[in-house]
């Protein structure tokens, strides 16, 4: 299949856990603590499809399909997506705009902090996401989306800090998370090596 | 047809008014009533399913002075919204598991500091008290709230017909270790949560308060499984998860008893672990929390609004040290 094909595949298969979301909200089934549901449920998409996006480069090369690069902005920007829309509900339903409570959540307690800042991080990733930003940054816009590494970590972070002791689920996203980057490494590592100059045209972009 | 009298429909089968009406605004609050057409068709039908259960009625339950006149929580909202990591870690799982933990037969072994140890079936300990429904609010840790309708009676009845001895300064409490009836208990790939079983404790002073009960009902029916069946305790003034559930032990010790989360993460969890506003948990904070079927918080109050009837048990104790 053609990544063209692909494409609205995965923009749809993003919006489903939306239109769950929208679906258990109109049928009243977010359980007795609504506002906690669709943070779990904003939060851990967010998370997923981040790791999906961090996903695209090895796949490419180790299926060799190199078209598959064409998904990867659409995953980021659904996980930036998910990620504002958990934060709304944080700012909005949870806290209702109270500025202190959420100012000394932030700074006080590690797992918020680190959501934060994983948020922060992604604003600048989303907004030089159009084809413009990324001619007119050139090689810095590459750089700059390096940043999604320190995201994504922050976010599993963010999950592992905040579960009270069954860490299953966190640990399962820091697998695939040091998978992802562990296979980054070893790629750079092998590209840097005199005689891992086979594996230096597959690595040159990434 | 069958057309039911008012007096057949019990309260808890209704949606409690004000759930209703804060999930109506909860709905438009949100603003996501744009999205769909058939929206507001939808809304129309929004109150509870009832609850598929058929838990046994307690006979001769007295109404208590200590309730609060504060409106209960739905059935479905406190049989449904649950820590109890015994039988699974989402607070949806327990009812879901609610089904392998069987409660009869069902009996509690008194020991330690006690002139005769015992074990009573769980029969012999309904029958230690006359039942009464106490309407408790009851704080978790995690910054939400309920009002719950137990049915139970002073844990000083089984204190006193267990004879501890004057060496008895402190009970703890124990959980049901039992991995087939507790699925939570079979170790995942990561470990297990908690060093099981769950252990509990008070000091005697606090276990002998009036307010401290043991509970076998909710809603005027026997303890639902997720809910601590058959036997639990409830204090009150102290986070939920002091209140252990499904107790098979009973010992009254000298020192100062282990208890679960403080074992876990004793910088988190202290032995005390009364409500205090005052004093924050490094995840939650705990100025203030959401009563389940509100939107907005509210302020917490110093030992969950119960300050008048405890705050003498803890004078003297610096209470941000002892947690």
């Amino acid at each position: 299949m053609s990544v063209s094909k692909l494409k609205p595949i995965v923009f749809l298969a993003c919006l489903i856990p939306l239109g769950q979301l929208v679906h258990r909200f109109y049928s009243d089934d977010l359980g007795a603590n609504p506002i906690e549901t669709l943070t779990k449920f904003t939060g851990s998409w967010a998370l997923f499809i981040l790791l999906a996006s961090l996903a695209v480069t090895p796949l490419r090369r180790l299926t060799g399909w190199h078209d598959l690069i064409k998904l990867r902005r659409m995953l980021g920007l659904f996980a930036f997506f998910y990620a504002t829309l958990h934060f709304a509900n944080f700012l909005v339903l949870d806290h209702f705009f109270d500025w202190k409570r959420i100012g000394q959540d932030i700074v006080k307690r590690p797992y918020v902090t680190a959501g934060f800042t994983a948020l922060m991080l992604m604003v600048p990733l989303a907004m030089t996401s159009t084809a413009e930003m990324i001619r007119r940054l050139g090689k810095r816009w590459q750089q700059l989306h390096r940043l999604v590494y320190v995201a994504a970590t922050l976010g599993v972070l963010h999950f592992y800090w905040l579960v009270k002791s069954d860490i299953t689920r966190p640990a399962q996203y820091a697998i695939v998370l040091a998978v992802l980057l562990g296979y980054r490494i070893a790629a750079k590592l092998m590209a840097t090596k005199p005689h891992g100059a086979g594996h230096k045209a597959v690595t040159a972009k990434s | 047809m069958l057309i039911l009298k008012p007096s057949d429909i019990k309260s808890s089968e209704i949606t409690d008014k004000e759930v209703y009406i804060n999930r109506r605004q909860f709905m438009k609050s949100t603003g996501l009533a744009a999205i769909g057409a058939g929206a507001a068709l939808a809304g129309i039908e929004l109150a509870d399913p009832l609850p598929a259960h058929a838990l046994e009625k307690l006979p001769n339950v007295k109404k208590s002075s200590f309730s609060t006149s504060e409106k209960a929580n739905s059935l479905k909202d406190i049989t449904t919204y649950n820590n109890f990591y015994e039988l699974g870690l989402d607070k949806e799982e327990p009812a879901k598991n609610a089904k392998y933990l069987t409660t009869k037969p069902w009996s509690v072994e008194i020991e330690g500091e006690v002139k005769k140890p015992k074990t009573l079936s769980i029969e012999e300990i309904m029958k230690l008290a006359p039942l009464e429904e106490r309407i408790y609010r009851m704080r978790c840790v995690e910054a939400w709230s309920m009002v719950i309708p137990w049915v139970g009676f002073p844990l000083s009845a089984l204190i006193n017909q267990a004879e501890p001895t004057n060496n008895a300064k402190y009970v703890q409490f124990v959980t049901l270790v039992d991995p087939k009836r507790m699925p939570g208990q079979q170790p995942s790939l990561f470990g297990s949560a908690i060093d099981w079983p769950y252990v509990e404790g008070l000091r005697m002073d606090e276990a002998m308060h009036p307010l401290t009960i043991l509970s076998v009902g909710l809603y005027g029916e026997v303890l639902p499984a997720q809910n601590g069946a058959p036997l639990r305790l409830v204090v009150p003034w102290k986070y939920g998860f002091k209140s252990i559930k499904s107790i098979v032990k009973v010992r009254f010790m000298e020192k100062q008893p282990a208890t679960s989360w403080n074992k876990m993460q004793p910088q988190e969890y202290g032995f005390y672990s009364n409500v205090n506003p005052e004093v924050d948990h490094p995840r939650w904070s705990q100025g203030t929390e959401r009563r389940i079927g509100e939107i907005l918080r509210r302020k917490t109050l110093m030992f969950n609004g119960y300050g008048e009837q405890v705050a003498s048990l803890y004078k003297g104790l610096d209470l941000k040290k002892n947690y």
